[in-house]
């Protein structure tokens, strides 16, 4: 027992000692100064970039995330890409195309030095057999219904055609490609742009498992084989996911960047830090209170752009009280929209009383309410509740969330100080939300939505009668007709444009939704990232961007800058 | 000592077991899936993905069709990560929650210990009752009280310390590993404290002083050797408690271990990735209690001599 009792004396003199050593190391490796990740990367090529949260997954079939849309995009490349400046469409693995008299076919000419990142030639045939895979009902592609405009994707994505031929995409040649269309679609180029159209290397997915399966290891780092300016090179979860220019690259000489660090930080707070620290080159968000101070400084790293997204309260118009268009409305046009992004929001986003939102080029936005406290009372008298009497009480549902529960506190109080009337809020947990929603067991919610494409159509397609997300109830035969028959044949695009606007016109007359505002993309960037633009889709393209490695570190001027 | 052993693996089989069950089919009574989203899930694309994970079958087929998976070792595909399993996404959280438990432990050791040997130095006086009433406090005081008082104090009164994260700002860690480490720097005080007293009345305490020796080196030299080794037992089911235990830390703080992961999967209702880190968890726990078990069993020669091993 002794001598146990002298070991174990040993044992807890070393610990304590040791433990000091580790401490003291701790700190010290805490304390020495090291060059930053924004010095360094601009020295050697290297883009540190904020993505948010971790990447749910690198196969572009499977993707739903705008993140793993971004990193995407790096990795593998479409037919088309787009300038992320002027958002024309330019080269990408197909070097030309002709497009029909009639707009309904597309052929397009691959470029032979397109290459996978094992050297083996992009075909034509790659493009056919990954579209297939893509639209496969067995792939569970969520975003699946935005290739609808290629022929027959509907129903063979639903089941109802087996026959891949069926498809309308065919190798007429190793490097032509013919895509023919259900319909003209002015935003084709841009789905083309997207994940879910990205070729895929046959043989390495069929190397490890089934092509449709969702799990497989083909997106590991040792399994990756893409066709875009950067490849795979390293992947920690949560830590970063590293990218490097690909060699075999048809571009390569026109790619700047040598790697891109693609960092997952959650919190809005951290990434400020980091990128005040010189940690990051470009952040993902950043909190809302920050941003009036890096308004305020001279030569700001802040780049605030608008963004095709929409915010707003979403009605059960088939319940009571809700189920009166003019209790819709008066909610509607009690609510001070200016103020509420003003105050509220800072002033970071765009107020705004359309469905869909402002800057997509030649659509005229359906701005239906504006803020009419007198009109709001009045309307809510017709409907038998004069000055709130009489009022059954309204709920309002939203996803627990600082920003969702501030702008619902500012709504209700316009809401009671305009019309008198009691609105209780109800938080919940996102998935519980979701079922709420989905099941319909709510009369009032909020909601935001992001388009995938710079058309109308992004926003409207939805509300179709009996569509997957049309919570709302509303259901009109002639917007119907015109989303689902008119629009999509219309012969030019600002016929379609026009068509679709009338719908949007529609829609608003019924008031199933309260549009509070637009919304903008916001990050920080630094002075040395070049090649880097702002647009509404928040389209990147990395093959594009530089670093300046004279332009050092952004720092906070100091006080008596 | 192998009728025990055996005895106490066999009793630990149906604890797991149960923990499964449990949690197995109260993941599916949550309201809301995996699959649910924004943008709704068109019911064929919700069909092919319930097919692709066995959604599709009856639940309970569902449940024995784990089991079978699990006997394995297979926790299975993540839901919310395509292409990952869930065994690889615990061994990547591990070594995160592992070292900010070691931190969390670090901290324990060394305030605990010094606050517990203070507080034996002068039993009963101002110097015993402030780091005992400091201990009590952090016996009591939860980490999601304590870590937002921190990070309200130090992160955004004074702007001394990152306020989240793991490894990308200097500092930040050291903040999560104190909010860990408190409670257990309470228990480690009172435990030294015990242990001290009782060493500081040995004979051979009053020998080194009768030697004339500085009262520092009695301590230091001495005392402490026989005063923590109560502190060295209970290291080890401490560090099972700080990997269990750390998911409130983790999610304060945004730390990429397994016990945010944890907490992500519930509310992403990643089925497999909620179960497989409770089993893992619960195995862990139910292990670290056998170790300890064992360990007691071992220092204490009236057990030990049940066992026969005498």
């Amino acid at each position: 027992m002794m001598q146990e009792l002298i070991s174990l004396h040993i044992r807890t003199e070393r610990l304590i000692s040791f433990s000091w050593l580790v401490s003291t190391m701790v700190v010290l490796a805490a304390c020495s100064p090291s060059e930053s990740n924004v010095s360094l990367g601009n020295r050697t090529g290297v883009l540190y970039y904020g993505i948010g949260s971790e990447v749910q997954t690198l196969d572009p079939h499977v993707v739903s995330d705008t993140i793993a849309w971004e990193i995407s995009g790096a990795l593998f490349e479409g037919l088309i890409r787009h300038d992320p400046e002027t958002m024309q469409p330019e080269p990408g693995v197909a070097q030309s195309w002709d497009i029909s008299d009639d707009g309904m076919t597309v052929v397009f000419h691959l470029n032979p030095q397109a290459r996978w990142s094992n050297g083996d030639s992009v075909t034509a045939e790659d493009f056919v057999w990954s579209w297939r895979r893509s639209l496969h009902p067995a792939m569970g592609n969520v975003l699946i219904d935005s290739m609808y405009p290629i022929k027959n994707a509907e129903p063979y994505s639903k089941g109802l055609i087996e026959d891949p031929e069926a498809l309308g995409v065919r190798a007429l040649g190793p490097h032509t490609l013919q895509v023919e269309l259900e319909n003209p679609t002015p935003h084709l180029f841009s789905l083309l742009d997207s994940p879910i159209a990205a070729p895929v290397h046959r043989p390495t997915i069929e190397a490890h498992g089934a092509p449709m399966a969702r799990y497989t290891k083909w997106t590991r780092v040792e399994n990756m084989v893409s066709n875009g300016p950067f490849r795979l090179a390293q992947w920690k979860m949560y830590r970063f996911l590293r990218v490097e220019r690909s060699e075999t690259y048809w571009d390569a000489n026109n790619v700047a960047l040598n790697a891109i660090v693609f960092k997952p930080v959650d919190s809005d707070t951290v990434e400020e830090k980091m990128f005040r620290a010189g940690q990051l080159h470009v952040t993902y968000q950043l909190p809302v209170t920050k941003i009036p101070a890096y308004k305020a400084v001279v030569d700001s790293p802040y780049v605030e752009a608008p963004l095709l997204g929409s915010y707003y309260y979403l009605f059960n118009i088939d319940r009571p009280p809700v189920d009166d268009i003019r209790v819709r409305e008066a909610l509607s046009l009690a609510i001070d929209r200016d103020l509420l992004v003003e105050k509220v929001l800072l002033g970071t986003e765009r107020p705004s009383a359309s469905m869909v939102p402002a800057g997509i080029p030649g659509y005229a936005a359906q701005q239906h309410a504006v803020f009419n406290p007198d009109r709001a009372r009045e309307l809510l008298a017709e409907a038998g509740y004069p000055d709130g009497a009489g009022w059954p009480g309204l709920e309002l549902f939203y996803n627990t969330s600082e920003n969702h529960r501030r702008i619902a506190v500012a709504a209700q109080q316009m809401w009671k100080e305009h019309l008198n009337l009691d609105i209780e809020l109800t938080n919940q947990e996102w998935k519980v939300y979701l079922d709420t929603v989905d099941s319909r067991k709510f009369r009032m919610a909020r909601m935001s939505w992001i388009g995938s494409f710079p058309g109308p159509g992004t926003f409207l397609d939805r509300f179709v009668t009996g569509g997957a997300s049309n919570r709302i109830g509303f259901s009109s035969e002639r917007y119907d007709e015109l989303i689902q028959q008119i629009a999509p044949k219309a012969k030019s695009r600002d016929l379609r444009f026009d068509f679709m606007s009338e719908a949007e016109k529609i829609f608003m007359q019924e008031v199933p939704v309260i549009p509070l505002y637009n919304r903008n993309g916001k990050h920080l960037v630094q002075p040395s990232v070049q090649g880097y633009y702002p647009n509404i889709l928040e389209y990147r393209n990395f093959k594009q961007v530089s670093l300046d490695p004279d332009a050092g570190v952004w720092q906070w001027p100091s006080e008596d800058e | 000592m192998w009728r025990f052993l055996t005895s106490r693996v066999l009793q630990s089989i149906p604890v797991i077991l149960a923990v499964i069950t449990v949690t197995f089919f109260l993941v599916r009574v949550a309201p809301g899936g995996p699959f649910s989203s924004e943008k709704a899930v068109m019911p064929e694309v919700k069909a092919a993905l319930e097919a692709q994970y066995r959604l599709d079958l009856p639940l309970f087929q569902q449940y024995l069709a784990y089991l079978g998976d699990l006997a394995q070792g297979d926790l299975g595909p993540s839901f919310k990560y395509p292409g990952r399993d869930v065994n690889e996404l615990i061994a990547a959280g591990l070594p995160v929650t592992a070292e900010l438990g070691f931190y969390a432990l670090l901290v324990a050791v060394i305030i605990g210990g010094l606050a517990g040997v203070l507080a034996s130095l002068k039993p009963n006086t101002a110097q015993d009752y402030v780091p005992m009433t400091a201990a009590m406090i952090g016996i009591c005081m939860p980490s999601f009280l304590l870590g937002p008082l921190l990070v309200l104090v130090f992160g955004i009164y004074l702007d001394w310390l990152p306020v989240s994260g793991w490894g990308d700002i200097p500092g930040d860690k050291l903040l999560p590993a104190i909010t860990l480490g408190s409670a257990y720097a309470a228990y480690i005080a009172r435990l030294s404290r015990a242990g001290m007293l009782e060493v500081m009345s040995q004979d051979y305490i009053r020998t080194a002083r009768a030697k004339g020796l500085p009262e520092w080196q009695v301590v230091v030299k001495h005392a402490l050797r026989g005063g923590l080794i109560p502190v060295v037992a209970f290291l080890g089911p401490a560090f099972a408690g700080l990997l269990a235990g750390s998911f409130v830390v983790e999610t304060i703080f945004q730390i990429p271990g397994l016990g945010r992961f944890y907490v992500q999967a519930a509310f992403n209702r990643d089925y497999t990735m909620i179960l497989g880190t409770t089993v893992f968890l619960s195995t862990l726990i139910v292990v670290f209690n056998l170790l300890s078990d064992i360990l007691a069993a071992w220092m204490n020669p009236r057990l030990r001599a049940q066992f026969g091993d005498h």
